[in-house]
């Protein structure tokens, strides 16, 4: 009993100090409560955690690192994290007669295969008191290889579903753009294997369903044409199950951006009797195709192209480099799906004959000006293997026209950015090579060089960038002399539109890889 | 002495008895244990009255008293009336009163010289009391508690309140009773002390639930180590103005 006595006389409210009793059972001083007993004495007589789970058994996966959550779930947990215990708690029964108030982890040698949890619990008991009382409870741990990974042990090559993905043209700038805007949507995320094969790409996954989200994904993408296939694995006959290994075979379209197509009568004229001769100038899941002498635009989705399925008359490797001696006044401008286009009549020679000269309908006047180089296809000199594309000229009277610009050439421009890197450097996907085929698989300079090219592809058009991320590269300095040109510079990515990438060590290894394939 | 004992089975002796300086009421149909218990210690000094107040055995908490007198509800019969002033010492009065709260062994605590009493009680019986027992009367709670009979036990020599109590409560209250008081608790940290043990001033007798060291406490407090009967019944003491450390 305190002797220490402050009667407040406040206005209301007399101050009131807990006096202290002796407990009734062993005759410590303490302050009373409802049962009047020490901790102490309370706790020796009665025991809230009797009747709880104090050990227990849970099983552990040491290939992925899950722990089983009965009867099938397996959950992915880090030793001594927040998602174990709460798994280590939930496993025990009965803990819904007390009320948890806390629960840590004791520490314990990981070899050991023992995870030790104090749960510290409150129970009433008696007449109202409250007991607050920590025990701990011990889980044995006991490996088990969950059903995946023992699957996978099995087999290590096994794969449930697999979308072969081809297109059938000589070069790889689709697939180039298709893996940046695959990383840019994660969807190979889920891809337990990607092989590179000689005209496209192998993804290999673990579930149909993903193979088929993946497969949804391209169809949004690229125009494509598919079908899936199936065969047997194996059979359980007592419960009639059935294994099956999935397949799916993915044709990409083969016209490409900056092809040169005739178009056969039937689909000409289906599309409001557009000119034989069309450039394609976008596909995404539908082609653009442009009649660069009437500046009018089409577009063709993917089940409308297969329909006829034609192809290309000349593909961008049949370019040709022409000088611009000058360019006349637009008789016509329009503008197609945000591109502009002007139509005028331009002076133009080869590269390679400047005595020849030309004298041609161009689309591309709002952007050539006289003394400029641009890339055409020359119909004029050109041998070109293709039915329709000889049909028509035997149709026309005046003949085929001698060249068609598709593009400006900054290769003079180019010259002088010669041995700097880029600002922006790009990400890879994961592929493996395909060693099968000995040398006739891809040959590497081939695709250095094809990859050079990509990457112009996306400096020259914004809206190839569009749906890609570009990283900023850490070793590019802006160049003193990059603002002093003279006339307009090769084009660049603006910097505003760069990502700056994740400083992960592991990403920063690979960022390093990227910076040495890329830079000349 | 503080003496362990049951009735029937049951640790709240305080309901089934009456103890005070000058007579002790035991109520009826025990065992002849709880009698004898009573009578080992009392039998020569003062007498034991078995007794049933409006026919119930709750005849602790039914009734208030000390040696000048003894207070019963207006439940008691005729015939128990008679057989307590046939039975008690003839300077012990009877009387029977007439009061909304019935139970007044609950609401009124008393010695031989002061008295608690409930807050609700009537001024008649306010008066009667100051009257009979021959006592001063004081309106008081107990740790909040307005049934002051059932939560402290009361002797000439010390008292016993609500463990809750707090410390400024306790000085008040000893101030007025002029004794010194201590918070405890009864048969094994119950806090309804009234109802758990019985006292005079040279014995007690508490359930036999009650711990060693409550009956320690009880011991020290009420001062029963040193007492003879006969040193105090014939004497007038005067208490200290004392709290109790």
């Amino acid at each position: 009993m305190s002797s220490a006595m402050e009667q407040d006389t406040g206005m209301f409210k007399v101050q009131q100090t807990i006096g202290s009793v002796l407990c009734c059972k062993c005759g410590v001083p303490m302050p009373p409560n409802a049962a009047n007993m020490c901790v102490n004495c309370l706790r020796s007589e009665v025991d809230i955690t009797e009747g709880l789970q104090k050990s227990i058994q849970i099983f552990y996966c040491p290939e992925c690192g899950c722990y089983l959550q009965p009867p099938k779930t397996w959950i992915k947990c880090q030793w001594e994290s927040k998602e174990l215990l709460t798994f280590c708690i939930k496993r025990l029964k009965n803990l819904n007669k007390v009320k948890l108030k806390n629960a840590e982890f004791v520490w314990t040698e990981p070899h050991s295969k023992r995870i030790k949890v104090k749960l510290t619990v409150q129970a009433e008991v008696l007449n109202g008191a409250v007991l607050e009382q920590s025990y701990p409870v011990e889980y044995t741990v006991r490996d088990n290889l969950c059903e995946s990974c023992s699957r996978f042990q099995a087999n290590p090559d096994q794969w449930v579903a697999s979308v072969q993905l081809r297109q059938h043209v000589s070069h790889r700038r689709t697939f180039f753009y298709l893996e940046q805007l695959i990383l840019r949507h994660d969807a190979a995320s889920r891809a337990i294997r990607i092989q590179q094969v000689d005209q496209g790409i192998d993804f290999f996954f673990g579930n149909k369903s993903h193979a088929n989200g993946f497969v949804e994904f391209l169809r949004k993408v690229v125009p494509i044409e598919y079908r899936q296939d199936q065969q047997l694995v194996s059979h359980d006959v007592k419960s009639s199950l059935y294994n099956y290994k999935y397949t799916y075979s993915v044709k990409i379209c083969p016209v490409c951006r900056e092809d040169l197509i005739c178009l056969p009568s039937k689909v000409a004229s289906g599309l409001g009797n557009l000119g034989p001769l069309v450039v394609c100038t976008k596909v995404s899941d539908n082609i653009t195709l442009l009649d660069p002498r009437t500046l009018r635009c089409a577009f063709l989705d993917a089940r409308q192209y297969w329909r006829s399925g034609f192809r290309s008359a000349l593909t961008s490797r049949q370019l040709v480099k022409y000088f611009v001696f000058e360019v006349e006044a637009p008789v016509g401008e329009a503008t197609v799906g945000g591109q502009k286009y002007a139509l005028s009549y331009v002076q133009i020679a080869r590269e390679s004959d400047i005595g020849k000269m030309f004298y041609v309908q161009t689309h591309l006047g709002h952007i050539l000006k006289a003394g400029d180089q641009a890339l055409g296809y020359d119909i004029y000199g050109a041998n070109v293997n293709d039915d329709e594309m000889e049909k028509y000229r035997l149709r026309v009277k005046n003949g085929l026209p001698e060249a068609i610009l598709i593009k400006k050439c900054y290769d003079e421009q180019r010259e002088r950015k010669k041995g700097k890197p880029r600002a922006f450097t790009t990400k890879k996907l994961p592929m493996e090579m395909d060693e099968s085929r000995g040398g006739r698989g891809v040959d590497p300079e081939k695709m250095e060089n094809e990859y050079e090219e990509f990457l112009r592809d996306l400096e020259e058009n914004p809206e190839l960038r569009f749906n890609i991320s570009l990283y900023k590269n850490k070793d590019y300095q802006e160049s003193e002399t990059a603002s002093m040109t003279d006339g307009e510079g090769a084009p660049t990515v603006p910097i505003e539109e760069l990502l700056a990438d994740l400083e992960l060590s592991e990403e920063e290894e690979e960022e390093g890889d990227d910076e040495d394939e890329m830079d000349e | 002495m503080a003496t362990r004992l049951q009735f029937e089975n049951n640790c709240e002796v305080g309901v089934f008895s009456k103890l005070t300086n000058a007579y002790c009421l035991v109520a009826i149909g025990g065992s002849e244990n709880f009698y004898s218990a009573f009578e080992s210690e009392l039998a020569d000094v003062i007498p034991i009255v078995k007794t049933s107040i409006g026919g119930t055995r709750i005849i602790g908490r039914l009734c208030a008293g000390n040696k000048n007198g003894l207070l019963v509800p207006h439940t008691t019969t005729d015939q128990e009336l008679q057989h307590l002033r046939n039975s008690l010492p003839d300077q012990v009065v009877v009387q029977r009163i007439e009061e909304r709260l019935s139970a007044l062994g609950n609401c009124i605590a008393c010695n031989d010289h002061v008295a608690l009493a409930h807050t609700d009680l009537d001024k008649e019986t306010e008066e009667i009391i100051a009257d009979v027992l021959g006592v001063e009367v004081f309106r008081q709670t107990i740790a909040g508690n307005i049934l002051v009979g059932s939560y402290c036990a009361l002797s000439n020599r010390g008292g016993i309140v609500h463990p809750h109590t707090s410390v400024e409560d306790l000085d008040e209250l000893s101030t007025l009773l002029q004794v010194p008081l201590v918070a405890g608790t009864v048969n094994r940290g119950s806090e309804v002390i009234g109802a758990g043990m019985t006292v005079n001033d040279w014995t007690s007798f508490c359930g036999s639930d009650t711990t060693a060291t409550e009956l320690s406490v009880i011991d020290s407090i009420f001062k029963l180590r040193e007492a003879q009967p006969s040193s105090i019944v014939d004497e007038m003491r005067k208490s200290l103005i004392d709290t109790y450390v």
